[in-house]
């Protein structure tokens, strides 16, 4: 699903590399957790994930492709078969809960009968059926995020992509949308989450990645969030 | 589905910047109206140049007994008869001449009452003081300065005169307001141009929010600019219907009614409905296409896609 080969990842101008010689591999069907301390590496592990950078060095597969060999105009058919979740939850203020999940079907050419069909059921499948006509200023910012849950699955990724989803939540809601990408992984959907909510990650016993001034320093199956001998 | 979906964010985008929009309408609207107008003028100077070359003479004015006396061209005195038939014998023979005609000082005498009959100046004149003289029609106006180089400085010949340097004198001045109305076109296109990269810019930048989640959810490049080009697009054509108004009026008003430019200088022909219209589709065109591919630009370098 995701390989990385000696990946190191260069910005301009910069010295110190946000990733030195990464290599690993996620499996069909997992579900990771990506840690370490801000300014680790974290946020280029995904933005490389998601074809936002380009690697300096090594390759970076992802749905079996190699992205370095992608052209520009093909990127955005391989991020249709990902989706993605911020701690921001970015959502549109002005459109409803519908139509922000809607409108993930909507640029890409959906008809308008299939998101008739399949937004109620994406709503109903996060836990906010009835509030398809409220609008994102209204909801909690739990509901807010199971919306972006919502827009990012509607589509039936085979990947998602989460940065950070609990970080502006209270642990109690954090469960919430935790049981909620675990149920989403059980329908078979790749996850991989970077967190700092060292709660969640030792409750869920997932496969631990963690990450050290760009190195890859602990990846370990059913792991917790610090460091285990 | 997907037209409306586009044809709203259109919308949407011109509202939120009306201010700017106004600007683009504005800017567009002037500088093809001045591009309109110059290729009218450029148009007018062609038809006026057709209209009065063909009147044009080469005249050959031939000494008479008081040129005689005061000018020194005429100093070997008037023009004789052997003269004349020499003169007409050699204008004969010249290739660029296509037509003679001769005006004894009769003919000019009467020729000046028509014209200048009520002036004092014309009461005290006699038909002895007038100058005879040919006058050259051309098959091509510009070989002027060979009549003028065979002609000039010979005996009984008082001067050779080439109504055409007149003329060019106005065409002069006319090409010249002509590429001043470019110079000013240009700029505005600059200004125009300058002002939808901005325009696209700000716009890019207060959606980069919309933008940044169609990214996610992997919309195509193109389909992310559509509406930003579109919106140039329509911004531009309105600016261009705009700048048409202002042609078909300045037609309507300076030359058929208002000024009344027609009936005013009947000497002049001036240019017809046909030539401002198939001028239209032309700003049209460059005022859709134009806005577009200055978005396109702006947008590759402020929209990552």
């Amino acid at each position: 699903m995701i390989r990385f080969d000696n990946v190191s990842k260069v910005y301009p101008k910069q010295t110190h590399p946000a990733l030195r010689d990464v290599s690993l591999e996620v499996e069909k069907g997992e579900f990771v957790f990506l840690v370490g301390s801000s300014g680790s590496g974290k946020s280029t592990f995904l933005r490389l994930i998601l074809r936002e950078e380009r690697c300096s060095h090594g390759q970076v597969h992802v749905l079996g492709k190699d992205l370095a060999r992608l052209s520009n105009w093909k990127v955005p058919q391989m991020r249709r078969q990902l989706g993605t979740v911020f701690q921001d939850f970015r959502l549109l203020p002005n459109k409803t809960v519908a139509e922000n999940v809607a409108f993930a079907q909507e640029v890409i050419g959906k008809s308008k009968g299939e998101i008739r069909k399949s937004v109620p059921q994406v709503l109903d499948l996060v836990g906010l059926g009835g509030k398809e006509d409220r609008r994102p200023g209204e909801l909690s910012g739990g509901e807010q995020q199971r919306v972006a849950i919502a827009r990012a699955f509607v589509n039936r990724p085979k990947l998602l992509i989460a940065d950070e989803p609990t970080g502006n939540l209270d642990p109690q809601t954090s469960v919430g949308i935790m049981k909620l990408l675990d149920r989403i992984n059980r329908t078979g959907t790749t996850v991989v989450m970077a967190t700092h909510d060292q709660n969640i990650v030792d409750q869920m016993r997932k496969r631990v990645i963690e990450l050290e001034k760009g190195r890859l320093v602990r990846d370990q199956a059913r792991g917790v969030y610090g460091y285990q001998h | 589905m997907r037209a409306q979906f586009v044809l709203s964010e259109i919308g949407v985008g011109l509202r939120r910047n009306l201010t700017m929009t106004f600007a683009v309408v504005v800017s567009v609207a002037l500088s093809l109206a001045l591009f309109g107008g110059s290729l009218l003028m450029s148009d007018q100077v062609t038809t006026m140049k057709g209209y009065w070359y063909d009147k044009v003479n080469v005249s050959i004015f031939l000494c008479n007994k008081s040129d005689a006396e005061s000018d020194p061209n005429c100093a070997k005195g008037a023009v004789t008869d052997d003269q004349k038939k020499q003169i007409q014998a050699d204008l004969g023979k010249m290739s660029v001449v296509e037509k003679v005609t001769y005006e004894s000082q009769d003919e000019a005498y009467k020729h000046y009452k028509q014209q200048f009959g009520d002036s004092p100046l014309a009461d005290s004149l006699t038909p002895d003081q007038m100058q005879e003289s040919y006058r050259i029609k051309l098959k091509d106006p510009e070989k002027y300065q060979v009549v003028a180089t065979a002609f000039d400085g010979r005996d009984g010949v008082q001067s050779v005169q080439d109504q055409k340097g007149i003329l060019d004198n106005l065409f002069g001045l006319l090409n010249g307001m002509n590429w001043a109305a470019r110079m000013v076109m240009a700029l505005m296109l600059v200004v125009a141009l300058m002002l939808i990269v901005n325009t696209v810019r700000v716009s890019a930048f207060s959606r980069r929010r919309e933008t940044g989640i169609m990214r996610l959810v992997g919309a195509s490049g193109f389909y992310i600019q559509a509406p930003f080009i579109a919106e140039a697009a329509v911004a531009g054509l309105i600016g261009g219907t705009v700048a048409c108004g202002f042609l078909v009026l300045a037609r309507y008003f300076i030359i058929d009614h208002g000024l009344d430019l027609s009936h005013k200088l009947n000497l002049i022909n001036f240019i017809g409905w046909d030539a401002v219209l198939t001028k239209l589709p032309l700003i049209l065109a460059t005022s859709l296409l134009m806005p577009a591919l200055a978005a396109f630009f702006a947008l590759r370098k402020y929209l990552k896609v």
